[in-house]
């Protein structure tokens, strides 16, 4: 990029621009959790693959059975909640550092919000209606 | 959105060949960006044959060799010739290294291309503006923050604790890693970089500093510390070997250690 093509220069002072608004004195938290979720969603997957190739080609009923045990019903909501929390997480980090209009920017990361939580409470009332239902 | 294009008046337009030199029985092919913001043109690549029985070793020492017995126009920024002042970092053959120190022989196949570190605005030919760069430094405030009273000789340090600055003291800021880095790349104006984060955590490792916590306050931020993805192209592009991955890996444990 040539000089010419730079935006049109304010009379701040570099160091000025760099400091801007100062540190939010925030994202470890995020960090954490998506480390934490991580490793949950490792130590998870063996138990949902097993339930999931139970359930292969089976029936409504027999997955109900399944399901209507509680360690199942539980391992199966853990992991859906580690992996909405994660994908929330991973899709904001993306939407961060590609979206650059601050308008669009917040209106993405409302949305991914509404998604992630969307899809996590409609996959849990889905195994819970499953898991009571027997 | 990010911008993955080049802009229209950045775009590369051919450019010149200059013409072998004379009586030489030995040319190396060196292809070189040039752009002058006096002439209103695109950037261009021009084409040189360096003499390499006239020459010494080094990319450096064609590129000087060049603007001596060619094209005495061609502009970059050169000063101790072995790896220490950080100021002849360009991108040769597709990695930004210094000049002074990588072999015109280690670059394979064909031309010696070199152009100036990328995503950065140019100045002129292969010097970027390295203004942004260098007040991201400052914004770390790279010296010793003390409250105890000043002790009579020197702060002392024990050897265990001197240690832990290896790795991290020998940082030149040349710039090759911040500028290697995508995610600095796509977000410089927030994220410190690497080179700048390397930085941070020298001091912050530094025994005897005393404003470490202070020093954390002010790097934790999604953007000054986080955009850090561990990409690992800043490990890849240090010519002193250097880790700043490492570096920003271990300040966001202290982060977490702090926390929990």
């Amino acid at each position: 990029m040539s000089t010419a093509d730079t935006p049109k220069r304010s009379m701040r002072t570099p160091l000025g621009r760099v400091r801007n608004l100062g540190a939010a004195h925030s994202g470890t938290s995020d960090f954490w959790r998506q480390r934490l979720t991580a490793v949950a969603m490792v130590l998870l997957m063996i138990p949902v693959v097993v339930v999931i190739m139970m359930l292969l080609g089976r029936n409504q009923a027999y997955a109900k059975q399944i399901l209507g045990s509680l360690p199942i019903a539980i391992i199966m909501v853990l992991f859906i909640i580690a992996s909405a929390w994660h994908m929330k997480i991973g899709m904001q980090v993306v939407i961060e550092d590609y979206v650059h209009n601050e308008k669009l920017k917040l209106a993405s990361i409302m949305l991914n919000n509404f998604f992630s939580i969307a899809v996590a409470l409609a996959s849990i009332y889905a195994i819970l209606q499953l898991s009571a239902g027997v | 959105m990010v911008e993955f294009a080049l802009p229209k008046n950045s775009k590369i337009t051919g450019g010149k060949t200059w013409p072998k030199p004379a009586g030489a029985t030995e040319v190396r092919e060196f292809k070189v960006y040039r752009w002058n913001p006096d002439d209103g043109k695109n950037p261009s690549v021009d084409t040189y044959y360096v003499d390499t029985h006239d020459c010494g070793p080094m990319v450096l020492d064609g590129l000087i060799w060049i603007k001596n017995n060619i094209d005495p126009s061609l502009t970059f920024r050169r000063s101790c010739r072995e790896g220490v002042c950080g100021s002849c970092a360009m991108n040769i053959d597709g990695q930004n290294t210094l000049a002074c120190t990588r072999s015109m022989h280690d670059v394979k196949d064909g031309a010696v291309k070199i152009n100036p570190l990328p995503h950065q605005p140019v100045v002129k030919d292969l010097v970027p503006d390295l203004t942004n760069f260098y007040a991201q430094y400052a914004s770390v405030e790279p010296w010793l923050k003390t409250t105890s009273p000043t002790p009579q000789k020197e702060w002392r340090q024990s050897h265990e604790d001197r240690e832990k600055l290896d790795g991290l003291y020998e940082c030149i800021l040349c710039a090759c890693c911040s500028t290697s880095c995508p995610s600095y790349w796509w977000n410089s104006d927030r994220y410190l970089g690497p080179a700048a984060l390397l930085q941070a955590n020298r001091w912050v490792s530094d025994s005897r500093d005393e404003a470490t916590g202070e020093r954390l306050d002010n790097l934790e931020d999604p953007f000054r510390l986080y955009r850090c993805h561990t990409i690992m192209n800043c490990a890849k592009a240090c010519p002193k070997g250097l880790n700043p991955a490492e570096a920003i890996a271990e300040l966001k444990l202290k982060m977490v250690e702090r926390q929990i």
